[in-house]
């Protein structure tokens, strides 16, 4: 472990803001796309099961 | 090869009867050559360094405009349909067509090119080298964007769309195209970026109308 | 053996592997994560020239490398997928591009932070950078014409092609925009010029890497079983999966 403190770790030697800046987008990015893909998944398994009910409401309908 | 100039001499008579499409393209390379200095100043020492970027740039987007037309009228009422059944191999059709293009969108600017370089004050060498570069570019992009329009042939939206997708592919015939105007106002000869283009020409004149036959194709299938 | 193979081309048992698959992908990554950001936040030494700001390289270079291989998975899909006109190998283009695209951003995002401080500049026109935004154009075309198309199958070949086109070109955009720059250069400017790589901090770039990468296999696997979903959400075994059982049973069979 090369740092002495905690603050020191945070400061970076005066970089901070770019090194942190970094890691911390990237990270961003990645928990977002995370979240974006789980999102989509929610919405076509919806969507499909929203087509599959309504298709079996009409074939319901459909018989005399 | 008959077939090759069949399809050469149809697309050249039907732009000769609407004119104006061409006109159109040679106007907007014009406007934007001089739109440039207008949004840079008039120091003519800046403008002869930049010139040959701005020039370039203006074939490149002239260039592009014309692009969407190349298949969009054809597929409409059904003759590339015809052109793709026919014993002729498409990818020869294609080639016919793409050198209509050119000759009609990408020879005007060549020989518009010395003109507009006399408004930079650029020397007669850099000119010279301005419109062979020209003469030698405009070909491999009027068939790098062959690809991108029959690859967005059809597709909503694909006027940007086919923008988005050939600018990127255009990068290195503009670095090698303008470069070789830059290395000789600087003294160091263009002969190595002049042959990198005619290289490039030559590589796109084989495998373009080719890659876009099958393109068309598959806008064809659905 | 061969059969193995060709038993998953099929988009029903790719589905249920890939559904093992990915999670594992995503620990591996995790683990490597922590493993590569502890060695280069916490065991890397300070770097002689740039001072702590070198620590960017840890997200930097991965995200570049991938962005990259990313790429070319891509292409050697859409390769597979012309060739053999199977319907997985060009579901797996568009399931890859938006992790691409996104590692694509993050290269350039990164690159401007750690220009800023060292050459004073938010952007210089390096060639590597340069490259990587051309590299981020190519990736939002064929992001843009896949989503363009309606035909999920002309979609797939059409982004095939463009895919195959865009990584021919690259190799000469890269050398082309090298030339340009090495030509213009005035005070001789290159993010990833530095002094030569300690140990530790080697290791733990390669590790990051490698986290990046099991994070884009992980994301690729998770993404095409969305898309194997939609596209043949009107076959029988998809009825049959468990996220959808309580809906099945109102399907007329």
């Amino acid at each position: 472990m090369i740092w002495s403190s905690f603050s020191e770790f945070v400061h970076m030697g005066g970089y901070g803001l770019y090194v942190w800046g970094s890691l911390g987008g990237t990270a961003g990015l990645m928990l977002i796309e995370m979240a974006w893909v789980k999102q989509s998944r929610s919405a076509v398994v919806r969507q499909i099961t929203q087509e599959w009910t309504a298709a079996a409401v009409q074939a319901k309908e459909a018989q005399p | 090869m008959r077939g090759f100039a069949a399809v050469l001499r149809r697309d050249l008579l039907l732009a000769m009867r609407r004119k104006n499409e061409v006109v159109t393209a040679i106007f907007f390379f014009v406007v934007v050559a001089a739109l440039f200095p207008l949004g840079i100043g008039p120091e003519q020492n800046t403008l002869r360094l930049v010139a040959p970027g701005i020039l370039w740039i203006g074939a490149l987007l002239a260039s592009l405009l014309s692009l969407g037309r190349l298949f969009a009228s054809d597929f409409a009422d059904g003759s590339l349909e015809q052109m793709a059944l026919s014993p002729n191999s498409l990818s020869l059709l294609v080639a016919a067509k793409i050198s209509a293009h050119w000759l009609l969108s990408g020879l005007p600017l060549v020989l518009l090119a010395p003109l507009l370089g006399l408004q930079f004050d650029l020397p007669s060498t850099a000119l010279w080298i301005l419109t062979l570069s020209l003469l030698l570019g405009t070909p491999v992009l009027s068939l790098i964007g062959a690809i991108g329009a029959a690859l967005t042939l059809g597709v909503r939206g694909g006027d940007v769309l086919l923008s988005l997708l050939v600018l990127p592919l255009y990068v290195p015939t503009l670095i090698f195209g303008a470069g070789a105007v830059q290395a000789e106002m600087s003294g160091l000869g263009s002969a190595a970026h002049l042959s990198i283009l005619a290289a490039m020409a030559l590589v796109a004149a084989v495998f373009s109308p080719w890659a876009s036959a099958a393109c068309l194709r598959l806008a064809l299938e659905t | 053996m061969k059969s193995t193979i060709f038993h998953f081309a099929a988009p029903q048992n790719f589905y249920r592997l890939a559904g093992q698959l990915w999670p594992l992908f995503g620990v591996v990554a995790l683990l490597l994560t922590a493993w590569g950001l502890w060695l280069g936040l916490c065991v890397a030494p300070i770097d002689f020239q740039q001072g702590q700001a070198y620590r960017i390289i840890f997200v930097h270079v991965p995200a570049s490398w991938m962005s990259m291989v990313i790429y070319v998975v891509m292409a050697f899909w859409a390769l597979l997928g012309l060739t053999f006109n199977t319907r997985l190998s060009g579901m797996m283009g568009q399931a890859l591009a938006p992790t691409g695209a996104i590692f694509a951003f993050l290269s350039l995002w990164t690159g401007a932070l750690w220009g800023k401080p060292m050459w004073g500049a938010w952007w210089v026109w390096d060639a590597r950078l340069t490259s990587e935004l051309i590299l981020f154009f190519l990736y939002l075309g064929y992001i843009a014409l896949t989503h363009a198309i309606d035909d999920p199958r002309r979609a797939d070949k059409a982004g095939g092609i463009l895919a195959l086109v865009g990584a021919l070109n690259v190799p000469v955009i890269y050398f082309s925009v090298q030339w340009w720059n090495t030509l213009h250069q005035g005070a001789s400017v290159s993010i990833t010029k530095g002094s030569s790589m300690a140990q530790p901090m080697l290791e733990a770039m390669l590790i990051m890497s490698l986290a990046f990468w099991m994070y884009a296999i992980a994301m690729g696997l998770y993404r095409v079983r969305l898309i194997i979903l939609l596209r043949e959400r009107h076959a029988h075994w998809v009825t049959q999966l468990p996220e959808f059982n309580s809906a099945s049973q109102g399907v007329a069979a």
